[in-house]
């Protein structure tokens, strides 16, 4: 009976290719849609998991997200390093530069300071240049991303010189980092340096980098840490998704991109699940042939809900190859770097298609349960 | 006169059927009491709203009756589970319809292998066998055709190459000719009489073109939802 149910389906190339195209552009625009958010809260949080060494963020108290960061005393790193369980502790400066290049042009750049001992936090893969050259004087590691925004078509280049705070500024390397929320620069150099390159300020101090002593866990050295310096301290995941609350509370980001995945699936519900339907009371003699015949209620359902599942498998699979083949045609693009179709999206895509369709069947179904046989001795 | 059959393929007693409640309810049968033979054509005539469809609709077991008692091949429907009066019409009744009902999507051949594919006969054997019995029913390498490449009258041998091809005890034809010309019709119905007409196999055809009555080995006349007039030929002797 499964092959006389794909042979009725298919049959019909319009309403099969209705259907299809229903439940593969529903799965398009979810699926599409839901990855450009996941893009955009990891965009979010791109410095904190940029930066591998610490487990431990220590903070203002009233820092409610990475990028609005008040400045702490330079005695507080020391107070961070005195509690019991955190292993070493760093100085980060992080805060937008307007960096202004020979010919006039500028840009708002984010300017990470790392600790100059250590470099904690400096960037993990250099397309160019050494990590060593950061100690060189007003030497400066730039992103891949911030190099083609701030000199468009030009090949990577090191010794470029900006002026930052009338200060000049040499690019000794051009490395890999994870694209921020707003399309910006990031720029690496070694703390001092860049307390030199940031507007005057009384504190510049923006965050303590430290790592939890090994089998210590880092919630608890958190704990130790506020409570002994009455500082904000989050472990890495932490700060991560508080950092994602703020944006999904505080911003109209979430909502919109609700508002087309909502619509998405209810464009689905309605293409797929109307063109199933006529599909279903357009054969409904057929179906009653085939009660009278002796087909059970039982395998009735079963050919409804297998041309059901053949039609959300092929949209299915249509959309997210068109929603991963638009992720792979624009993985070069720096305006769009960092959007990708994590896994998780597409099962819950998935999930939402089997919702789809089961709403599609379900009223097809009830429709052919109810069906008399006996409608088929009607002329 | 017509051979006097011994065994009764369909036997109903005091079959009644309403359809609605209240003011709004019909009466389609008011007490009909009928036997069909074995081995012979029953016509079942009368005029439209007689209550032909809804006792024919009873006698295959689509339908349950309000009262009185139906007996079809020995077995009785109001003693069956609906799964095994399923199971029953899926073994024993073959269906004509007048309409075709044929699956557009499907072949000649696949459509009239549908009921061995619902007995679980594998497709490739049960499409031979189907393309088979189209070949003897006159439709020589028309097997792959679609209905829609089809006449009238050759879909309709497709519908009764599918009513036979799991060698049903009971044929069930409801107004076979009705779609027809003349001439296709009377066709049909001579391929019912040769083909499906046999001993073990009842036949029982609905229908109201009275240019077919003489095919009949016995005559049902309904009224008003009553068996008025049962009416005996002598086709099944000159058949003989």
């Amino acid at each position: 009976m499964s092959w006389i149910a794909w042979k009725m389906l298919t049959g019909d190339r319009s309403k099969y290719l209705g259907i299809i195209f229903g439940v593969a552009f529903a799965s398009l625009l979810m699926a599409h849609q839901v990855s450009i958010f996941c893009g955009i809260m990891r965009r979010t949080t791109s410095q904190i998991a940029d930066i591998h060494e610490a487990n431990l963020w220590v903070m203002d108290p009233k820092v409610q997200y990475v990028e609005e960061a008040a400045p702490l005393h330079d005695t507080d790193l020391h107070r961070v390093r005195g509690v019991q369980g955190v292993d070493w502790a760093v100085r980060l400066y992080k805060g937008l530069v307007r960096a202004r290049m020979p010919d006039g042009n500028f840009r708002q750049v984010v300017l990470l300071g790392l600790d100059d001992a250590t470099l904690v936090g400096a960037p993990v893969t250099l397309v160019k240049g050494s990590l060593a050259d950061l100690r060189r004087p007003d030497a400066v590691v730039l992103d891949e991303a911030g190099f083609q925004y701030m000199w468009p078509g030009e090949p990577f280049t090191l010794g470029k010189t900006i002026e930052m705070n009338d200060r000049r500024a040499v690019v000794v390397g051009i490395c890999k980092a994870g694209a921020p929320f707003q399309s910006m620069p990031i720029m690496y150099t070694r703390y001092n340096q860049a307390v030199l390159f940031a507007p005057r300020e009384r504190k510049l101090l923006t965050f303590v980098l430290a790592r939890s002593e090994p089998g210590v866990p880092p919630a608890e050295v958190c704990t130790r840490i506020e409570e002994q310096t009455g500082l904000k301290a989050l472990t890495k995941d932490g700060f991560t998704w508080e950092t994602i609350k703020y944006y999904i509370r505080f911003t109209g980001i979430p909502f919109n991109f609700g508002i087309t995945v909502t619509l998405g699936f209810i464009v689905g519900v309605a293409i797929a699940g109307q063109t199933f339907y006529l599909f279903t009371i357009e054969n409904l003699r057929q179906f009653g042939a085939l009660k009278a015949m002796g087909v059970s209620n039982l395998r009735i359902v079963g050919m409804v809900l297998l041309q059901a599942a053949l039609v959300g498998i092929i949209g299915y699979a249509i959309g997210m190859g068109l929603a991963a083949a638009f992720f792979e045609v624009t993985k070069g693009s720096v305006a769009l770097a960092g959007f990708y179709l994590p896994w998780q999206v597409m099962v819950m895509t998935a999930v939402a298609v089997m919702l789809i369709i089961l709403l599609a069947s379900l009223v097809s179904i009830r429709r052919v349960l109810v069906l008399e046989p006996a409608v088929v001795f009607r002329g | 006169m017509a051979s006097v059959a011994t065994e009764w393929a369909v036997e109903c007693r005091g079959v009644t059927k309403d359809f609605g409640q209240g003011e709004a309810k019909v009466q389609a049968l008011r007490g009909v009491d009928l036997e069909v033979p074995d081995g012979e054509m029953t016509l079942l005539v009368g005029p439209s709203g007689c209550g032909k469809t809804t006792l024919i609709s009873i006698i295959a077991g689509l339908l349950d009756p309000t009262a009185g008692e139906v007996s079809v091949l020995g077995a009785e429907y109001r003693r069956m589970s609906g799964r095994a009066k399923v199971a029953f019409r899926a073994a024993n009744i073959g269906f004509v319809f007048q309409q075709y009902n044929l699956l557009p999507a499907l072949s000649a051949a696949e459509n009239a292998a549908v009921p061995l594919l619902i007995a679980g006969v594998p497709r490739r054997e049960a499409v031979r066998r189907a393309a088979a019995l189209l070949d003897e029913l006159g439709l020589v390498g028309r097997g792959g055709s679609l209905p829609s490449q089809l006449s009238g009258g050759q879909q309709q041998r497709v519908a009764i190459a599918r009513a036979l091809v799991h060698e049903p005890r009971l044929l069930v034809c409801d107004e076979p000719t009705a779609a027809l010309d003349a001439h296709s019709g009377r066709n049909i119905m001579e391929l019912l009489r040769r083909i499906a007409v046999q001993p073990g196999r009842a036949v029982i055809v609905v229908t109201h073109d009275s240019r077919v009555f003489d095919f009949g080995d016995r005559i049902v006349h309904l009224s008003d939802g009553r068996v008025e007039d049962v009416e005996v030929t002598n086709h099944g002797e000159t058949d003989a």
